[in-house]
């Protein structure tokens, strides 16, 4: 496998949804090529440290402010018919 | 080194109860569908518009028209898999109104033929986020997407941050399947060289920028 093949597979090979056969390829060149296990890696980490990060968790307070709102409106819809929106 | 296994798993078995109930006009069970999903449509909408109060509009908006529009809602896909595609327009719509001269849209910017080699390879430090506070790193990885034209970072979050399958994020976003991988892949890799720049191993020094 070269590095541009292992590439193309990356993101089935993260995602588990690689074949026996083609995963067990990819992993013997992760084991001699070092940049590209670099990579596959830190791709990893990646996607790990995202996930993980709680970016943009909405705060309780403002989430049941939403939550009302929403409600309000959409009994307000009800009120109206289906032309309101 | 394995597979990155999704953290969203959620209880879909009673959604179709709710949503049977929100179209019979229960619209306790549609508030319970808000509580399920709001967090999710939240981050969707601020990972794509970058804003907080566009972020805010669009969780309303997308709410409503997914109640106004419940009737219309076939059963054919996930209730939530229907809402995310709804939130997602809303936002993109947002992005257009804020940047009229650019055309925002999930194509954007996107070559697909450029499969080359990263590059920038250099290897990070071990648990590379524990360099920096919660606030810290929260805002380099902020940073770090918002680099991101919005056809990757929406493809991106939908897949790795809320857990969609790739059929899933085809169906929300109305893309085909390998047009999602390869997004997600040049997502991916991006976001790694980006990052690298906070998080890899330094000669000397306690590894601050």
């Amino acid at each position: 496998m070269k590095c541009s093949e292992f590439l193309h597979e990356l993101t089935n090979y993260l995602d588990g949804v690689l074949d026996e056969p083609t995963k067990v390829e990819l992993e013997n060149h992760l084991s001699w090529c070092h940049n590209c296990y670099v990579v596959c890696d830190t791709t990893k980490k990646t996607i790990e440290i995202y996930r993980d990060s709680q970016l943009y968790e909405l705060p309780e307070d403002l989430r049941s402010r939403l939550r009302s709102a929403i409600m309000k409106k959409c009994q307000q819809h009800k009120k109206r018919g289906p032309e309101s929106v | 080194m394995g597979a990155i296994q999704n953290k969203l798993e959620g209880p879909v078995s009673d959604e179709l109860t709710l949503v049977r109930a929100a179209k019979q006009g229960d619209d306790s069970a549609f508030e319970e569908l808000v509580r399920r999903y709001d967090r999710n449509v939240f981050r969707i909408a601020q990972h794509i518009t970058q804003n907080r109060e566009d972020a805010e509009d669009v969780v309303q908006e997308a709410f409503l028209k997914a109640y106004s529009n419940l009737a219309k809602f076939q059963e054919q896909s996930k209730f939530y898999t229907w809402l995310v595609r709804i939130a997602v327009n809303e936002a993109l719509m947002k992005l257009r109104r804020k940047k009229p001269e650019r055309t925002v849209s999930l194509d954007e910017d996107i070559k697909t033929e450029d499969d080359s080699l990263p590059r920038e390879i250099a290897d990070w430090s071990p648990n590379p986020e524990q360099q920096y506070t919660q606030g810290e790193l929260q805002e380099i990885l902020s940073k770090t997407i918002q680099g991101l034209p919005p056809g990757f970072r929406t493809v991106f979050v939908l897949r790795d941050v809320e857990g969609l399958s790739t059929e899933e994020t085809a169906a929300a976003l109305e893309l085909s399947v390998p047009a999602v991988k390869s997004r997600l892949l040049r997502a991916r890799l991006q976001l790694r060289e980006r990052l690298g720049r906070y998080f890899q191993k330094r000669e000397s020094g306690d590894g601050k920028q």
